[in-house]
């Protein structure tokens, strides 16, 4: 379906929520504004808020296709637009030679066949203007280098790309693009002002509760409940290294679940606890607190 | 004078706009075009939707969570409440007042005599070794200007990309197109090496009381570090974060990133809050490390402390934060400036539990130990 047919923020938010993915009023309004305005999506906030599937949400919601790009250091056009497949041009290159008898005849045709669609590929960026309307995924962002960065701030501009010996290659429709960070380093503000930007919180205990129930739905409500509650005062109280997101949350839930426990308890908590905290010290600082957190 | 009913239209964009102006008078940096964004947002949300109209604002005129808290703030005493007032009284608040420094001596006076001169350079010489706590005003305000001699160079790390070079390893690609050049006829191997790029460097400024002599001196320095010499080869501006810790973590970057030291300076100091307060160095750098250092700031970075060591809260938790510290960043340079004294010696609570995570420990209380510095930050 076509993204601007969307007729409010409460539209939205109801497809997304059809996918699975509870969002609250800020993120449905902003998404809406997103979509209607063709501004790209800069999402930040801490690591397991569900940037990334806010994403996944929107293609599912507007039955899109999704195209990932994973930023790194030292990413370049090369991985992000297009590059030509080398190995193909020249064999390309030698069955012409032997279909003409050992000796190319015309150079330049034989060049101009080099640089043909065929032997493009396309990386996630061209292919999202290619296969528009789509969702573009630009995950972390913050991982890239400035160079980078002004190069995605071209294309999100005029959302076309120009290839040399093939011509200019512009979207039918510009494609949704969401952006992530985890705030390792400032985005330029050049990039910024170029998107809406948008704080991801965590969600608050009765979402998050309904988050697991939509998720996970063989938990039941009790151990949903349990087990949100808990993760929601780990989150604030305990002074975490890595604090535990949505993501630990659902594994955690599940891993119970799956073990059979019906009503958390010390014992099923620590023996699960690696699925909600990912460091020793973490783990140490709240197998001392469990008791007294379940008592509380 | 017309007395025309203004149009109800015309009277909510002023109000928006009003808006976005008071919002860039509280400091949130609100451009053109982030305006325009801004209308064209709550035009179609729908003015009539405050919560809307508050969402809109925000994801359109905010670029950071620094900005957010100012934005509520402004937005509340904008929309909600009665007197606002009006878009010219806060364009008058916004002027902040300058003055100044004095110049130091022999600004103005014009002396030729070789002598004179002479004497200015050996001065000059002394000042740089001379530790900056126990300068006058005025050798201070001339120590200030000789800052500008400082050109911090970025260390380097090996990149992803390789280049070109006329040693190294086989560059296969570029050979074979070269070959195809000459329609196959093999000729000569070109060579490639891993490309470098410059290395991150965080500098941890202590501006609690026990370091308060050497805070002017430590943001100068920063600022040298925020602006550095781009030497050949060097691809950008190497990245340079500046933070300053004592009761509590104040990020300065920003403020750092400006040009001119005098406003530079002026603009950190607006926003650090604990000027002069005491130290509580492990808490403050849990949070760095909680907030910044972990997610990938301090990650493979040289990250430089500037601290006296004099530890209020537990030296436990620093030991423990340090060693956090120097897992995550390639080196940790502590920097003292009573180092370089005679007759220290690292006892002091908080330097003894930071020591072992430490890789260099380094004077730091003139100029000329400043330079050294740097250079121990650029061959790291």
């Amino acid at each position: 379906m076509h993204p601007t047919t969307l007729g409010s923020p409460d539209d939205l938010a109801k497809r997304l929520g059809d996918t699975g993915y509870l969002c609250d009023e800020s993120l449905a309004t902003i998404g809406f504004l997103a979509l209607s305005m063709h501004r790209p999506l800069l999402l930040e906030g801490e690591p397991g808020t569900g940037k990334t599937a806010l994403a996944e949400a929107f293609a599912e919601a507007l039955e899109l296709p999704l195209i990932r790009l994973q930023c790194y250091e030292g990413i370049d056009a090369g991985q992000a637009l297009y590059d030509w497949d080398f190995p193909r041009q020249i064999l390309h290159l030698r069955s012409l030679e032997a279909a003409g008898g050992g000796a190319v005849t015309d150079a330049v045709a034989a060049e101009e066949s080099l640089f043909d669609e065929r032997f493009l590929l396309a990386r996630p960026v061209l292919r999202a203007l290619r296969e528009s309307p789509a969702v573009l995924l630009v995950d972390e962002i913050d991982r890239a280098d400035d160079e980078f960065e002004a190069f995605l701030l071209e294309v999100l501009s005029t959302y076309q790309v120009t290839i040399p010996e093939l011509g200019t290659i512009t979207a039918a429709t510009p494609p949704v693009v969401v952006l992530t960070s985890n705030r390792t380093r400032e985005v330029h503000d050049a990039l910024k002002r170029r998107c809406l930007y948008h704080w991801v919180e965590h969600p608050g205990l009765d979402r998050e509760i309904a988050i697991v129930r939509t998720r996970a739905p063989e938990v039941s409500e009790a151990l949903a409940r349990q087990v949100a509650t808990l993760v929601q005062r780990l989150r604030t109280a305990e002074g975490l290294l890595k604090p535990p997101g949505v993501a630990e949350t659902l594994d955690w839930a599940r891993a119970l679940q799956s073990l059979g426990t019906r009503e958390l308890d010390v014992e099923s908590a620590a023996k699960t606890l690696g699925a909600v905290v990912k460091y020793r010290e973490d783990a140490q600082r709240v197998r001392q607190a469990l008791d007294r957190m379940l008592a509380g | 004078m017309t007395q025309t009913p203004v149009p109800v239209l015309h009277e909510a964009d002023e109000l928006l706009l009003g808006f976005a102006r008071a919002l860039r008078a509280a400091g949130v940096p609100v451009t053109q075009d982030r305006t325009r964004s801004y209308l064209e947002a709550t035009a179609l949300v729908g003015l009539d939707d405050q919560r809307a109209t508050y969402w809109a604002g925000r994801a359109t005129l905010c670029s950071g969570p620094d900005d957010l808290d100012r934005y509520d703030q402004v937005f509340t005493a904008w929309f909600l409440s009665g007197d606002r007032p009006s878009p010219r009284s806060q364009k008058d608040e916004r002027r902040t007042v300058q003055a100044a420094l004095d110049e130091g001596d022999g600004a103005g006076e014009v002396e030729t005599d070789e002598e004179t001169l002479n004497a200015m350079a050996s001065e000059a010489e002394v000042l740089r070794h001379r530790d900056i706590a126990d300068l006058s005003a005025r050798e201070k305000a001339r120590l200030a200007t000789m800052f500008e001699t400082l050109r911090p160079r970025a260390p380097r790390r090996p990149a992803h990309r390789r280049n070109p070079w006329h040693r190294g390893d086989v560059d296969a690609q570029r050979t074979l197109r070269q070959m195809l050049k000459r329609m196959g006829e093999p000729g000569e191997v070109v060579w490639r090496r891993p490309a470098q790029r410059p290395r991150r460097v965080v500098l941890l400024l202590d501006v609690s009381g026990s370091m308060s002599s050497y805070a002017d001196a430590l943001l100068r320095l920063a600022h040298r570090f925020s602006h550095p010499t781009v030497g050949p080869g060097t691809r950008g501006v190497p990245r340079v974060e500046v933070f300053t810790i004592g009761t509590r973590l104040t990020r300065v970057t920003r403020a750092m990133r400006m040009r001119d030291p005098e406003r530079a300076i002026v603009a950190a100091g607006e926003t650090v809050p604990d000027w002069s307060g005491g130290t509580r160095l492990g808490e403050t750098l849990r949070i760095f490390l909680d907030r910044w250092g972990q997610r990938g700031l301090a990650r493979g970075a040289v990250v430089v402390v500037f601290s006296d060591g004099w530890e209020r809260g537990d030296a436990g938790l620093l030991g423990e934060q340090m060693r956090r510290l120097h897992a995550l960043a390639h080196r940790v340079v502590w920097v003292n400036p009573h180092v370089g004294k005679t007759g220290y010696l690292p006892v002091q609570q908080g330097i003894v539990a930071a020591l072992p995570y430490v890789d260099d420990l380094v004077a730091g209380h003139s100029l000329a130990t400043f330079a050294d510095l740097i250079e121990v930050v650029a061959d790291a």
